[in-house]
């Protein structure tokens, strides 16, 4: 019911909409689909260009007198610099295996956000200014002159896509519409024109090291809160250590983890999980942020962002790099860190401590994903797991779009699902893996003013959710990003409510004995075990 | 075709197929052309999850409607589609025309069969139950919209989670 018009009632109801070519549909921004722009001080701190005070839902965006030139110069260098973004403004043949793949479009209906024609908004204008048939014929060869119009349209669809990678699963040509949309944030960075909701945390973490702006005193009577709260749960104080140099190990996690919930809970499980090691690990206070939202402004500050975490490394001396449960993090670690600043060649081949195990793939960055250094674990039993400490729990997996698409892991947080619960149920087939769907709230776009976009990019993954639901009872979505965390909680609540989530380190901490660890009666959060009445939960269970 | 001695219920069993089909396709009619191609291809509930969610919620009131089911078991199925609406740019009227769409379509699809007075009083009688449904509908819609006001305040008070927490383990009385 998208575009439907109450007015229409009134007179003779008209129940279509006009059959107009997408180019002449002008840009309709609605509320709740779009963000606030960025604030001037926000710009400033980081030395971007064109800083201002704006606001996104006036019509004047006091754009500099020369914006189009800024505009067309920076395609120019773009087409120069990047091979695959000229590439893919020149491939596509609209054969439309992308076009209904886009959660966005699943969810609004609004045929400008199917991928192809999301990179049309770009390509159009690459035809008319960089190509001859789009110079002669104009729109007969699908081109069309940059212009206000054309910016905003930019600027409210490049924004509702949350970088996901879904469509470039379908494109027999590989096009990967979230690197096009990468480049049109870019281009509109050169305005001034980003979102506040990235350029604050970007400044705050340039400036302090991390999203939110946490001081590292802060940071440390934070982790050192939630070892009280361990110690309540299972008697067994932790002391971990910050910017220890020379610890083997230095571990690195988003800053939500440390105080949004359901973040928290899986920030406890890290810390139960590396004392129970006794591991030889460090947290920084400086580093101290795993996410980066630099990389959905610009390539640049992406690796400005990015390089903290091996300037702490080489200060502490560690050998090599330990990365929490986080989606973008990882699609950078893995597509990006080692262009951008690695290879780090001052540090050590990732060896687990514990198994001997030497982690091959992250030879060249030397950052291994929590979820692979548990896997492992857990594959050589190094572990008391007691799954069912989890059984008051129906479990399902979504797979963030930036560790599955972004980096291949797919089987190790399975793994270790399977390993501590009992009851663990698939989604479909389509819905999972690398076809999984977006949380409607990534790259950026999970702000609040925007709630009415997050939640149609969230319903298919929660109309998919809400199948495991109605079918096995489903009540708990567990997941290894932050972002998931916090956003998928909030689809859950409008699309699925009862129906709660949870990060994979949690569910392992639920199950974990600890060694002179007391007899729990409840789970991280405070939810009373199945058979804690009986006092010895654990002892009914059987290892898997 | 009109069949003697059929009544309103009879006819609607029958015509159940089209009634449906002609309403699903005047509420996809409120779509861009492009996505109604689209919203129209009866593929998988996950591929098309919107076109599912239509179709089968509206299959269920009807079916409501027919077997006078439930307020509560009316609203369950209302609430599936207007849940989408609530979050898509639509108004409160804007449900209230998804339940005119209704009326419309039954009365199209049984003009044929609609002579004498007693089908008339039936139609009349059966469409004031799909008046009730317009507020209903309406609740619905500002239930769901109290929803999403609510999603925003509780995203900010979990983002705070732990300075909430930490203040009331030191004994600070409210947050
Ligand atoms: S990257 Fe994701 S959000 Fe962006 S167009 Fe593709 S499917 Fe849609
Ligand atoms: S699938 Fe690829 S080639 Fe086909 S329309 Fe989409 S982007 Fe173009």
């Amino acid at each position: 019911m998208s575009n439907s018009k109450s007015e229409e009632l009134s007179s003779d109801i008209k129940y279509t909409l006009p059959e107009e070519d997408w180019m002449d549909v002008p840009v309709r921004m609605k509320k709740g689909m779009y963000c606030h722009g960025a604030n001037e001080n926000s710009l400033i701190t980081v030395g971007f260009p064109n800083p201002r005070q704006w606001s996104s839902s006036e019509t004047n965006w006091k754009l500099p007198e020369n914006w189009q030139d800024i505009v067309l110069t920076g395609m120019a260098e773009r087409l120069e610099k990047y091979r695959s973004f000229h590439i893919f403004m020149d491939i596509c043949v609209r054969c439309g295996a992308c076009a209904d793949k886009c959660h966005f479009f699943l969810g609004t209906g609004d045929p400008k956000n199917m991928p192809v024609l999301r990179a049309e908004l770009l390509r159009s204008i690459y035809r008319r200014e960089f190509t001859t048939a789009g110079k002669l014929f104009g729109k007969f060869a699908g081109a069309r002159e940059l212009n206000e119009e054309v910016l905003r349209e930019w600027w409210y669809y490049f924004f509702q896509c949350t970088e996901c990678r879904r469509c470039s699963v379908f494109c027999p040509y590989g096009i990967d519409t979230a690197e096009i949309t990468m480049i049109a944030r870019e281009l509109l960075n050169l305005l001034g024109l980003n979102i506040e909701w990235i350029a604050g945390p970007v400044a705050n973490c340039y400036m302090k090291g991390n999203h939110l702006g946490l001081e590292p005193h802060t940071i440390t009577s934070s982790v050192e809160f939630l070892t009280d709260e361990i110690e309540e749960l299972t008697g067994i104080k932790i002391e971990p250590t910050f910017n220890r140099k020379g610890a083997e190990i230095l571990f690195v996690t988003p800053s939500g983890d440390l105080f949004a919930d359901p973040g928290t809970y899986t920030c406890m499980g890290y810390l139960m999980l590396f004392h129970e090691l006794g591991l030889d690990y460090t947290w920084s206070t400086y580093a101290s942020e795993g996410g980066n939202f630099g990389s959905f402004t610009s390539n640049e500050m992406g690796k400005r962002l990015n390089s903290k975490i091996y300037a702490e490394a080489k200060r502490l001396g560690v050998k090599w790099i330990l990365g929490g449960e986080c989606g973008h993090m990882w699609r950078v670690l893995n597509q990006y860190m080692d262009t951008w600043n690695g290879p780090a060649d001052f540090l050590e081949v990732p060896v687990s401590p514990i198994t001997g195990t030497v982690f091959e793939n992250a030879s060249s960055t030397k950052m291994v994903h929590i979820s692979e250094f548990t896997a492992d674990l857990l594959k050589h039993d190094r572990l008391e797991i007691a799954p069912s400490r989890n059984d008051h729990y129906k479990v399902t997996y979504h797979d963030s779009c930036n560790t599955s698409r972004g980096m291949g892991l797919l089987e190790e947080p399975r793994y270790i699902i399977k390993k501590v619960c009992n009851n663990f149920f698939e989604m479909p087939e389509h819905t999972i893996r690398e076809k999984t769907f977006c949380c409607g709230s990534g790259s950026g776009l999970n702000a609040s003013e925007n709630m009415e976009m997050r939640l149609r990019g969230g319903f298919p993954r929660a109309n998919a959710v809400k199948y495991v639901k109605n079918k096995y009872d489903v009540d708990m979505l567990a997941c290894i990003c932050a972002i998931d965390r916090a956003a998928l909680t909030t689809i859950m609540d409008y699309w699925v409510p009862g129906v709660r989530v949870i990060g994979v380190t949690e569910l392992l901490a639920n199950a974990m004995k600890m060694k002179g660890e007391n007899n729990r009666q409840t789970d991280l959060r405070g939810d009373p075990l199945l058979g804690a009445e009986g006092g010895d939960a654990e002892e009914e269970s059987e290892d898997v | 075709m009109p069949v003697k001695g059929m009544g309103l219920r009879d006819i609607m069993a029958k015509e159940k197929g089209n009634i449906l089909d002609g309403w699903y396709n005047l509420i996809l009619e409120t779509y861009p052309p492009e996505s109604r191609v689209f919203l129209k291809k009866k593929s998988d509930q996950f591929a098309n999850p919107i076109g599912h969610t239509i179709s089968a919620s509206i299959e269920g009131i009807l079916e409501g409607l027919l077997c006078n089911g439930a307020q509560e078991q009316m609203a369950v199925m209302l609430s599936d589609i207007i849940r989408i609406m609530a979050i898509q740019d639509c108004s409160p009227s804007d449900t209230i025309l998804l339940i005119l769409l209704l009326k419309r379509t039954l009365r199209d699809t049984t003009r044929g069969y609609v002579k004498g007075d007693q089908l008339f009083s039936e139609l009349l009688a059966f469409e004031d139950k799909i008046d009730r449904l317009t507020l209903l509908s309406f609740d619905i819609f500002m239930k769901c919209r109290e929803d999403v006001f609510n999603l925003k305040v509780n995203e900010l008070k979990r983002s705070t989670f732990m300075i909430a927490k930490r203040l009331k383990s030191e004994g600070a009385e409210t947050l």
